[in-house]
């Protein structure tokens, strides 16, 4: 298929940035979004031009490296999917495809579609963890029964990797999904318990302070999110929110 | 040639270790405060690591190409990771993991590292348990486990089809309590370029921002490299596109010798490749062969209907199927370890057996899982005469919570639905056994400089075992180079900090730019991709599943003109000190090219077949691998001189006191 590329391009964080237009022709169903891009910038850099430059690294799902914003969506029009996940059969001859950069306050671009998410890194060092050293003394990992359910709900908050498509895609730019699905992480497990309190008046401090914004119950973070973190992660967060303080 | 001290301790091998940590020298808690070490890498080995010695009060600085820490490559490992807890009651002990490992390995691994592994395998899920990773449980609360391929007991923990993400997160959370305490500092999006050597010890590195192109110097009592395989010099495989070689073979060229580079594992079930667009390959978890079964049609008439659409896989009665390896391994099965079950792929596909349109893929079938637990179900629920659609049904539920994230991913890239239509796979690049050559302590040939995890070459010699990865990563990194690194470091207590402000530094400096202001100035014809693509295709072609003389020479003299052409005509576009990730491809590839060499230098010099190095002139009658006990029991670790073709070998001879040398056999 040959299609039309709307592409954000910005030299570095202090450059304006504009949209850009390039032709690929000869696009297979087959191939990777990412895949086009690379096809996008051999032709680029073949022609003496300057590639795109986008994130990407493990190119199945799971790194959290990719962030683009297609057609106004985080991560493109495909559900339950990164950008790299996504194929190139969701798209059809002759169409026209915008790429953005995942964009927010506290998300600055470094340069095209490549943006800076060191503000989630700083939310988890706020207290993204549990305060044991890793001696190996610990005692045995059956010591402590934990119910299957529990478990699972815990592993299903887990699995974020991180992206930022919540924040991107959220009109009020807020990370409630994100942090909230560590908050819940330890809040279902019991060594978790301990330091309960500290982490989620901590983790919600620092989340403020980068500058993200509130969540008004939207849900769309919940539905772009590509590993289906759950929005019962948010009201979890609120309640642990609220136990904290009312312990203050 | 000299022999290489492995500097292995006196005595009865369970006892090793325990003997080792009693005797070393330790640093008192002060003393720390004031030395420095430099970790490279966050995957598991270099993330467990670097918190670890920051706990203990060293001063870490840590390093990543990626934008965060939590994004190394480890977080792809699905299936999970292996401890000798005998949870299930089924026979399992230190011993039985350490005996599986080295057979696994094809006795080319060292039998002292090996047993510590096994011992401070329980430990880790210990750890990982109390901060907080969340393992699969059973309906009781306790840990589940599987099994997977090598062994006969279930000793494989899991999270899901995501257990590298969850542990990963486990090392990044153990990170970020010691960022926030300001014991490491982290250095996201910058790659290490070269290490700076002062009076033969490893004292810092040269590393540039990704985002600036800063060229900048860090310095530190020791060096720690944990920046993983070398699988991308495949250009093709499962690992990151990132994934590179640099820091490893620059060091390399700094004096750490490089062990066994030709132990390469390819992977049996991964997505097989479509076009020549493909920038990458996707595994598909080992644990898939726990209920899927590998076939190709048993004739060659149904191999040409199938690929030209007259007839379905689905239409094969089990009589016209080839269960290759049910028929040539009856007592491990679908089980065989990742090298012979690739193999056997490898072999039905060059005999004209190949299921799709490249002649690269076989099946991978869950129909008689589905018939299997569908039967099962039925009689759980009390369904009598149940019919074909209701065992189906039912069958499928339990493939689907099982594997469902797994299919779902397969259905998502190969457009096809695998609970109708059996998978199609094929082996690729996933895993290097060989590495930076390390000693008992995990120190590499150059003093203060240490190596840890799959960068280095140590524990599972020819071929790794599923699960095992994971293990070795968070073994070094949390449990084994905090002692060792102590043992030395004590020596270094009185020397203050480290001046960057040295002719040593100077002078990396000078050659790391150098090499950068090459590419940049260069203006040449062809891109980085270009040449890493014909540099991929001699390694799969010559230096992939299957080796020969005569293919491995071709190799060399193919890939020295690949490096010819690449120096005069690469075109790396755009500036030195900008975020361009051209420039960052450029180097890697460099390092690739040079590293592809003594790859196939080392694979011509080994004269037999063992793991994941198999030579088509070593084989026995039936086909298997051969090895060459007598001549070929060592390490080859390779100093280099200045051109990989004139590097010089030197060999640690193994020595197997506890386990008998045997062929290894899955009949």
């Amino acid at each position: 298929m040959n299609l039309t590329l709307k592409i954000w391009r910005q030299k570095d964080a202090n450059d304006k940035g504009r949209l850009v237009e390039y032709k690929v022709t000869d696009i297979s169903e087959h191939m990777s979004f990412l895949e086009m891009m690379d096809v996008l910038n051999e032709q680029l850099i073949n022609k003496g031009d300057e590639p795109v430059a986008f994130d990407h690294d493990c190119r199945e799902g799971i790194c959290g490296m990719c962030s683009m914003y297609i057609n106004g969506e985080a991560h493109g029009p495909d559900k339950g999917v990164t950008t790299c996940q996504l194929h190139m059969r969701m798209f059809k001859d002759g169409d026209t495809i915008y790429i953005e950069p995942f964009r927010a306050n506290a998300f600055p671009v470094v340069k095209d579609l490549v943006v800076d998410r060191s503000s989630f890194d700083r939310i988890q060092q706020a207290g993204g963890y549990i305060s044991v050293n890793t001696s190996g003394n610990t005692q045995d990992a059956n010591a402590t029964p934990i119910s299957k359910i529990a478990a699972d709900q815990a592993m299903d908050a887990a699995t974020c990797i991180g992206c930022g498509a919540c924040v991107a895609t959220c009109k009020n730019s807020s990370a409630m999904l994100f942090v909230s699905a560590k908050v819940s992480q330890y809040a279902l497990l019991p060594q978790g318990q301990v330091e309960a309190t500290d982490r989620v008046l901590n983790m919600v401090a620092q989340m403020d302070a980068e500058g993200f914004g509130n969540c008004t119950n939207t849900g769309a973070c919940e539905v772009e999110c590509p590993k289906g973190i759950s929005l019962e992660n948010i009201a979890r967060m609120n309640r642990e929110y609220m136990k904290a303080s009312s312990q203050g | 040639m000299t022999t290489l001290n492995s500097k292995v301790p006196k005595g009865p091998i369970s006892d090793k270790w325990t003997d080792y940590k009693n005797h070393i020298d330790l640093v008192n808690p002060a003393n720390k405060r004031s030395i420095d070490v430099i970790v490279v890498g966050t995957g598991l080995a270099g993330g467990s690591a670097a918190a670890t010695l920051a706990e203990l009060g060293y001063n870490v600085k840590a390093f990543c190409y990626q934008d965060s820490p939590r994004r190394a490559h480890s977080i792809a490992a699905q299936g999970g990771i292996n401890a000798a807890k005998n949870y299930q009651g089924d026979g399992d002990s230190n011993y039985r993991l350490f005996y599986d490992t080295i057979k696994g390995g094809d006795y080319r691994s060292r039998e002292a590292n090996v047993h510590r592994l096994a011992e401070v395998s329980g430990n880790i899920i210990d750890q990982c348990v109390a901060q907080g990773v969340p393992f699969a449980r059973d309906y009781g609360g306790l840990l589940d486990n599987r099994s997977f391929g090598g062994v006969l007991v279930s000793r494989t923990f899991y999270a899901k089809g995501q257990t590298g993400q969850q542990l990963l997160l486990g090392a990044y959370s153990a990170m970020n309590r010691q960022i926030a305490r300001g014991k490491i500092t982290m250095h996201n999006r910058h790659e290490m370029l070269d290490v700076v050597k002062v009076d033969g010890k490893a004292r810092g590195i040269i590393a540039r921002n990704l985002i600036t192109g800063e060229i900048e110097r860090h310095s530190a009592h020791a060096v720690v490299i944990a920046s993983g395989g070398y699988g991308n010099v495949y250009f093709l495989s499962t690992n990151a596109m990132g994934s590179n070689a640099t820091a490893a073979w620059k060091i390399h060229k700094k004096g750490a010798y490089f062990a066994n580079p030709c132990y390469t594992q390819i992977h049996p079930t991964c997505i097989p490749r479509s076009g020549d667009y493909q920038s990458k390959l996707t595994l598909m978890s080992e644990s898939l062969r726990n209920d899927g079964r590998i076939w190709v049609p048993k004739n060659l008439e149904d191999v040409k209907a199938i690929k030209e659409g007259t007839k379905k896989p689905t239409d094969l009665t089990a009589d016209e199927r080839d269960y290759f390896l049910e028929r040539r391994y009856p007592a491990f099965g679908n089980l065989v370890p990742r090298d012979v079950a690739s193999r056997a792929a490898k072999e039905r596909c060059d005999a004209g057996y190949g299921v799709n349109a490249t002649g690269e893929a076989v099946y991978l079938d869950f129909a008689s899982a589905i018939s299997r637990y569908g039967k099962e179900q039925a009689k759980i629920h009390n369904v009598s005469n149940p019919s074909e659609k209701e065992i189906y049904d039912l069958g499928k539920a339990i493939v689907e919570a099982k594997y469902g994230n797994l299919f779902q991913m397969y259905e998502k890239i190969v457009d096809q639905n695998p609970y109708e239509t059996p998978m199609m796979i094929y082996p690729a690049v996933h895993y290097t056994m060989g590495g930076v050559w390390v000693d008992y302590n995990l120190m590499t040939s150059v003093e203060g400089l240490y190596c840890i995890g799959e960068a280095n070459f140590s524990d599972h010699g020819a071929n790794r075992l599923g699960a095992s990865a994971l293990m070795q990563g968070l073994a070094d990194g949390y449990f084994v180079l905090p002692y060792t690194i102590g043992d030395y470091l004590s020596g270094d207590i009185r020397t203050g900090t480290i001046s960057t402000e040295t002719p040593e530094f100077d002078e990396a400096e000078k050659s790391v730019k150098d090499q950068l202001d090459f590419f940049i100035n260069n203006k040449g014809t062809h891109s980085v991709d270009y040449y890493h693509k014909k540099l991929g295709n001699i390694m799969w072609e010559k230096c992939g599943m299957s080796r020969n003389k005569k293919g491995l020479e071709e190799a060399i003299q193919e890939i020295q003109e690949v490096s010819k052409d690449f120096w005069k005509n690469v075109n790396v576009p755009g500036g030195l000190n900008e975020f361009n990730q051209e420039l960052e491809k450029a180097g890697r590839v460099a390092d690739f090219i040079e590293l592809g060499e003594l790859f196939a230098k080392d694979a011509l010099n080994r004269e037999e077949s063992c793991g994941g190095h198999f030579r088509e002139e070593h084989v026995t009658e039936d086909g298997e691998a051969k090895r060459d006990d007598e001549n070929y029991a060592y390490v080859a670790a390779w100093e280099y001189v200045g051109k990989p073709s004139e590097a010089i070998l030197h060999k640690e001879q193994l020595e197997f006191n506890d386990i008998e040398l045997k062929t290894r056999s899955y009949k």
